[in-house]
């Protein structure tokens, strides 16, 4: 990795203050930023939205990891829930079974199994593409569930596994609610694997997913093993479903196939188009929508009182609605939204300067 | 790689300070105090509940709170319970048991709820006991008739309301053997606590008649493999232990077939007049037409509660005056009846908790066997048992699908202890006076 160069390349715009530090440390400063800001709006907000906060975190590295094989290496996957079911199951029978396992060697784990299991995906979705990948990673999403009905009794069938994991030290009972606790666990494992995917995604791996995206042919001419590159961002986009899979095990104490139904892949692709595709900040947007407009729609549902035809139903329908109107209006999701409103506001502030000048 | 292995050791440091201690120790906290009365003010009582309104369990099932919330909307309107209005919230869970963990929470945290009443479904609601009881709040009347609920020694603050399962596969275990003798029987049940539950009973009395089994699960509404493997089997009595939507694609799949078993449908999804509407249903959405009356007639159930169709019934004549007053529009079927049963059976556990209800009152009402209802046989409330209906009747639906008794009412218990007829009074809508001081 050519993180560590002493200066930034000639002819980019220098930034003061940040010239020396290298990008990784940078990352990390702003994941213990960003971890600060969590910790304080968990403190100001009640247990439950600390809740909502932490569905947020689990769901930003799901969304994350997809958006790094779709966004970035043009790969689509409509199965990318598979991983979360692998990763939440690791954990959940971690828990079960091998109750002296710390909190954070079953994460790890999990985010390995979901990596091994991205690992086989990706060798058989390098050969495919484009519909054809579409269908095969959504026979993933289909396939995967049932095999709780096949190993019914380790798995538990429908009825999945349930477990409570206790992960708050015992000298912070009676000051931190459980939930809270919870939320920093979730949103520091988060931050640790964003911190992973931002240096890939601006390092050299990143440069070749997109240049397997934007063109294979002149990818493999210049060198770039195009099969292996897939497989690998399939692999990174994997370990980030199954830690999400096992976050999510983790803070609502339950794995089961009811859970990582198609819809739940299809929902998170949805998120990745809604914050804006190949933004790892869209990533975040996305995560937000998936998890609030729900939620939104839900309470205004209730508010209205509605009949109950129309309100189970008018949560999804306001999703699709969003997502239509996000895509029309803006092509690239939120996140090339929020571009172009700075883009507009520095081209305003530009030729208000320009005015006073002449 | 030398930033990869900081990043990796950065990683593992900071994961490691998350947590020192084994993810799965037992935690020292133990049940909080129980003699709160969060959600209980001077006019009114904030209960909650988790319902399928959405997805696989949703046909049907989605009727059982508007049953119910128009039975608390009749005891507000008559005054609330001792002078308090009953507040019910209805959060829709689609089955979904991550969905059931977060809603839960959210009337327990946010909605600062007194108790969860009829929370449903086995796959959804198992993963809110734990919770439940560790919080402390109520978990009555758990729409679900596993065995999980009446476990008053780990769960205390968690009671059933259905027949359980196993009760119920021994009652029609001995009936299919009573009068299907020497036939060949299949199992076709769903995958979880509903199929294992109900096997145990009914292989106490059909093992050696049974041919095959075969388990659905409520992802995958494709059940023509299932049924070609019990037709293939040759099994000519079919238990099926389905919810109502998995009934009526049973039946539907077994017809495209040419397959004609005679079912046996346990309670959870053996409803008429549910069963009549989802036949044309999905029939409809496959692009044919079908006589539902015709493919319902002979079907063998299995119930606890009068049916509605038995309007001489005087639990029966009383809730269809609730339901002509309030849900006109809504079809009255046993679903609607059972959801109306069970917010009766809540509000009278909160009258018998006192003026002045608190979560371990309503728990002590609970077990002190004092409730008496609708049901045709009793509940078995106790201190040392937490389990709903302790029997049921068995039923065949006629021609013009209303439903004939072939069985009366029995008891018996979860293990295996022997059928008894019961033929207890029922205490009438009058004597149980709900309402007023």
């Amino acid at each position: 990795m050519r993180t560590s160069l002493p200066e930034a390349p000639a002819g980019s715009p220098a930034r003061p203050g940040n010239r020396r530090l290298p990008p990784l440390v940078l990352h990390i400063l702003a994941a213990l930023g960003a971890l600060a800001v969590i910790v304080v709006l968990t403190l100001v907000t009640d247990e439950f939205t600390n809740l909502r906060i932490a569905t947020v975190g689990y769901y930003l590295i799901a969304v994350a990891g997809l958006t790094l094989l779709t966004g970035l290496t043009g790969q689509v996957s409509l199965g990318h829930g598979a991983f979360m079911f692998i990763g939440a199951y690791t954990v959940a029978l971690l828990v079960r079974r091998v109750p002296a396992f710390p909190l954070w060697a079953d994460l790890l784990l999990a985010a390995a199994a979901g990596g091994l299991g991205g690992l086989l995906a990706g060798a058989a979705a390098a050969r495919l593409r484009g519909p054809y990948l579409a269908g095969a990673t959504l026979a993933l999403a289909v396939g995967l569930p049932a095999l709780t009905r096949r190993f019914q009794d380790f798995l538990g069938g429908s009825n999945g596994l349930s477990f409570t994991v206790h992960s708050r030290p015992a000298g912070l009972a009676g000051v931190v609610p459980e939930l809270r606790w919870q939320t920093w666990i979730v949103w520091l494992s988060v931050l640790v694997a964003l911190v992973f995917v931002v240096n890939i995604v601006r390092g050299k791996l990143g440069r070749t997913f997109r240049a397997v995206r934007d063109d294979e042919v002149a990818a493999a001419l210049s060198g770039i093993h195009v099969g292996r590159t897939k497989i690998l961002a399939f692999l990174v986009s994997a370990v980030c479903g199954g830690l999400a899979g096992g976050l999510q095990a983790y803070l609502l104490g339950t794995a089961a196939p009811g859970s990582f139904t198609p819809a739940l892949s299809l929902s998170l692709l949805a998120a990745v188009v809604l914050g804006g595709l190949g933004s790892l900040w869209g990533a975040l947007w996305g995560a937000i929508a998936l998890v609030y407009f729900q939620a939104w729609s839900e309470d205004l549902a209730d508010a209205l009182h509605l009949n109950t035809d129309v309100a189970n139903n008018l949560p999804l329908a306001v999703y699709g609605v969003i997502l239509i109107v996000v895509v029309l209006a803006f092509p690239r999701g939120i996140q090339g939204g929020f571009q172009r409103l700075r883009g507009l506001l520095r081209r305003t502030a530009e030729k208000k300067e320009n005015h006073e000048n002449h | 790689m030398r930033t990869t292995r900081t990043v990796a050791g950065i990683a593992v440091l900071a994961l490691a300070l998350s947590a020192c201690g084994g993810a799965g120790e037992s935690d020292t906290s133990g049940t909080q105090a129980a003699d709160s009365a969060v959600g209980v003010t001077k006019d009114s009582v904030v209960i909650g509940t988790h319902q399928p309104l959405t997805g696989p369990a949703a046909p049907g099932y989605s009727k059982i709170s508007v049953g119910a919330r128009a039975v608390f909307q009749s005891i507000n309107d008559g005054g609330g319970i001792n002078g308090r209005k009953i507040d019910y919230k209805v959060e829709d869970d689609g089955y979904n048991p991550t969905k059931t963990v977060e809603v839960v929470k959210k009337l327990v945290l946010q909605d600062k709820v007194f108790a969860i009443v009829g929370g449903l479904g086995t796959p959804t609601h198992s993963k809110v006991v734990d919770y439940l009881n560790t919080e402390g709040v109520p978990d009555l009347l758990v729409s679900s008739g596993a065995l999980a609920w009446d476990n008053p020694q780990k769960a205390p603050m968690t009671f059933g309301y259905q027949l359980d399962y196993t009760r119920e596969g021994k009652i029609q275990g001995k009936y299919i053997k009573d009068t299907f003798a020497g036939k060949k029987v299949g199992y076709f049940t769903q995958n979880d606590d509903v199929g294992r539950d109900t096997q145990a009973g009914l292989d106490q009395f059909i093992k050696d008649q049974t041919v095959a089994k075969q388990g659905y699960d409520s992802a995958n509404t494709d059940v023509t493999p299932q049924l070609s493997a019990l037709k293939a089997a040759g099994a000519e009595v079919v238990v099926c232990e389905c919810i109502p939507a998995f009934t009526a694609l049973s039946i539907l799949a077994a017809a495209k077939i040419g397959y004609k078993p005679q079912f046996v449908v346990s309670s959870i999804g053996a409803d008429p007049a549910t069963l009549s509407g989802l036949l044309q249903d999905f029939a409809k959405r496959g692009g044919a037409s079908v006589s539902s009356a015709q493919l319902l007639n002979g079907l063998i159930g299995t119930g606890y509660l009068p049916d509605v169709a038995q309007t001489s019934d005087p639990w029966v004549a009383y809730f269809k005056g609730i339901h002509d007053k309030y849900i006109p529009k809504e079809q009255l079927t046993n679903t609607l009846f059972y959801g109306m049963v069970l917010a009766y059976t809540f509000a009278q556990a909160l009258k018998a908790s006192g003026p002045d209800p608190t979560r371990q009152k309503i728990v002590e009402a609970m077990s002190s066997g004092s409730l008496k209802g609708p049901g045709l046989t009793p509940f078995g409330f106790s201190k040392d048992s937490h389990s709903g209906y302790t029997g049921g009747y068995v039923f065949k639906i006629n021609p013009d699908t209303t439903t004939t008794v072939i069985q009366q009412p029995a008891v018996t218990d979860r293990g295996t202890g022997a059928i008894t007829p019961y033929s207890g009074e029922r205490a009438t809508p009058d004597q149980v006076n709900l309402l007023g001081k």
